[in-house]
């Protein structure tokens, strides 16, 4: 903070004193105004905000103890210095228990008084820091929040909470769109890597050499094109975390150099003959059944075992479906701020519509499709008519056709998700008997996941 | 551009001495520095409460005796000085105008009990009034130890300073000198 970027008051009756301080004062470079009394200074206290407040006690009308329980009640929190003639032990202890910041009697020494005011200056200085700092904090977490109060979305809390704690290998597995991303963050985030980088690869339609490059990095003329020499993701994520996105989409040979990577900790850039020694953690996170990859032979078991250390499944949307009118509601908030729209609340129309959908591109669609509706409705409420999809598109209604059984089986278990397999709650809501439901868990071979 | 720096000498200083701080003046103001022994009544700025002068009154007294316009004057002195708020001051400026004084007072040795020491008093003479018109001139307090603009409060911190303005202090005054030869 610049002294020209501090302002001070200086309140006092006697004309000599308040000259001299500020002239005093702007000799430093600060920003000083001069104020006769109490009534003046208010005024001047509600026309702009002041850093540093220099308070006479005795003054006639209101005194300076008075003006400063008056400050106290205005939008603004000044440093308040008491600088008075009649120093009595009585007013010092008064003032301070007040929340000033000193107290001085005149004359003050002027060495006391510059570095009295530049203290002020500091303190004030740190604790406007950290209250922004705290505020960015804050976003920058709110900004990474999974939003949900499900069961199933309870769990994953846990999950994370549970993993991130370790250092251990995670793979999160769920359709595009669930926000398997941000668990990434929210794990990271969470860890003892969190003062070191998340790097984030995403796997996806990148051709053999290019996902290689970017993973190790390359020397200089290591192939055309490669005129510098460029770190890797892997030496980018040292001492943090590794997302890899879409990691059923490496091609087999890059398979093999990450399986020696992840054993080893060590590798070697592209055209490069130097061993470069990383510490990462992996987090990976896949919409396809890598199971099926191993066996079709399409993605190596050892990687496979590797990456997949400690698993969380993301369940899709529809399958969580108490959360959608908290997510709608929670991105209608965030985009109304952002563009500056005064939107309240959803139209009933519109909610039906929102738990009528089945959301097959999962958050992200959800969050599209409010963000659009924004966009084109008007305020204050979002209206069906504003929503980008037809219900024709995909009724929520994803049990499986065919026998009865099926839908009965699919129904249960989808009951027993909802309800975190509380077989008493669970059981109210089928109307049957908890022993019934027993029965029915064991005829279909239903399990509550671990 | 203010024609010439004039320092009115009211102490018991010899004026030889301020023919040593010229070259000094006219290396940091690019002004000619002319100097007169005066005689001022000082005893409308004493204080019998204090037993000190009040520095304000006679940058007053200064303005009101001696022609100050299109030049900047400065008044040495050896009274003890004060502004109201202050226990002391070396010297005081008007910021931005044409008048200051600076007094000997405090920059003997003597005040502080020790030996008597007539040139380390004219270094520190030197540097207050290149400082005092420093302020003159617009110049605000530098943070730099090193530099006459550094604001000081004990005499030792005089004695760190340097006689001239460091780097940063010279170009905003020769940029403040230039603007206002430009507006004059």
């Amino acid at each position: 903070m610049k002294t020209n970027e501090v302002s001070i008051l200086v309140v006092d009756d006697e004309k000599v004193v308040r000259e001299s301080l500020t002239k005093w004062f702007k000799e430093d470079g600060y920003n000083v105004e001069g104020a006769e009394n109490a009534a003046e200074a208010l005024k001047k206290m509600q026309a702009k905000k002041w850093d540093i407040l220099l308070l006479d006690i005795k003054m006639p009308g209101m005194d300076g103890m008075e003006l400063h329980q008056r400050i106290r009640d205005l939008d603004q929190n000044p440093t308040v210095i008491f600088i008075t003639a009649h120093a009595t032990v009585d007013s010092a202890v008064k003032a301070l228990k007040n929340g000033a910041y000193d107290y001085v009697t005149k004359p003050v020494d002027p060495d006391y008084l510059s570095h009295l005011v530049s203290n002020a200056v500091k303190q004030r200085q740190l604790t406007n820091e950290n209250i922004r700092l705290k505020e960015q904090v804050s976003e920058h977490e709110k900004s990474y929040e999974i939003i949900g109060k499900s069961p199933q979305i309870q769990r994953i809390y846990k999950l994370i909470e549970n993993v991130a704690a370790t250092d251990t290998t995670v793979m999160i597995r769920g359709e595009s769109g669930t926000g398997k991303e941000l668990i990434a963050r929210a794990i990271h985030n969470n860890s003892e890597r969190r003062f070191f980088p998340l790097v984030t690869l995403n796997c996806g339609g990148m051709p053999e050499g290019v996902l290689e490059s970017e993973l190790f990095g390359h020397e200089r003329g290591a192939f055309t094109g490669a005129h510098y020499r460029r770190k890797g993701k892997l030496e980018l994520a040292d001492g943090g975390t590794l997302f890899l996105d879409e990691v059923g989409n490496i091609d087999k040979k890059t398979q093999m150099d990450l399986l020696r990577v992840i054993e080893t900790k060590q590798f070697t850039r592209v055209g490069g003959n130097e061993v470069i020694k990383v510490d990462f953690r992996i987090i990976s996170a896949t919409n396809r059944d890598l199971e099926k990859g191993v066996k079709d032979g399409t993605f190596r078991e050892d990687l496979y075992y590797r990456l997949n250390v400690f698993t969380i499944d993301v369940p899709p949307l529809r399958e969580r479906t108490g959360d959608i009118v908290l997510l709608a509601e929670y991105f209608l908030k965030k985009y109304s701020e952002q563009m500056g729209k005064p939107y309240e609340c959803f139209s009933d129309d519109a909610l039906d519509k929102i738990k009528a959908y089945s959301w097959p591109g999962n958050v992200r669609e959800l969050e599209n499709a409010v963000e659009r509706a924004i966009v084109v409705g008007t305020p204050p409420a979002i209206k069906a008519t504003d929503l980008p999809f037809s219900l024709k598109e995909g009724v929520n209604n994803t049990a499986p056709a065919g026998s009865l059984e099926a839908m009965e089986r699919h129904h249960i278990q989808k009951v027993l998700e909802e309800q975190n397999w509380n077989i008493s709650r669970s059981a109210d809501i089928l109307k049957i008997d908890r022993a019934t439901l027993y029965n029915k868990i064991q005829k279909f071979g239903l399990k509550k996941p671990s | 551009m203010s024609s010439i720096i004039r320092i009115y000498n009211s102490s018991e200083i010899n004026s030889r001495t301020f023919d040593g701080f010229s070259t000094t003046l006219r290396k940091v103001f690019s002004v000619p520095v002319s100097i007169a022994n005066v005689s001022l009544n000082l005893e409308d700025a004493y204080d019998n409460g204090r037993e000190q002068y009040n520095s304000t009154a006679l940058l007053a007294k200064l303005l009101n005796t001696f022609d100050t316009s299109n030049n900047k004057s400065i008044i040495v002195v050896d009274v003890d000085l004060y502004i109201p708020v202050l226990t002391f001051v070396f010297g005081e400026a008007q910021l931005d105008g044409s008048a200051a004084v600076v007094s000997t007072h405090r920059l003997k040795n003597q005040y502080y009990g020790l030996p008597k020491d007539d040139t380390l008093m004219e270094v520190r003479l030197e540097k207050e009034i290149v400082h005092e018109l420093g302020h003159t001139f617009g110049m605000y307090h530098c943070q730099d130890y090193e530099c006459v603009m550094k604001s000081s409060t004990y005499v030792e911190e005089i004695d760190l300073k340097k006689t001239v303005p460091c780097r940063a202090c010279q170009q905003i005054l020769d940029e403040n000198i230039g603007k206002k030869s430009r507006i004059e």
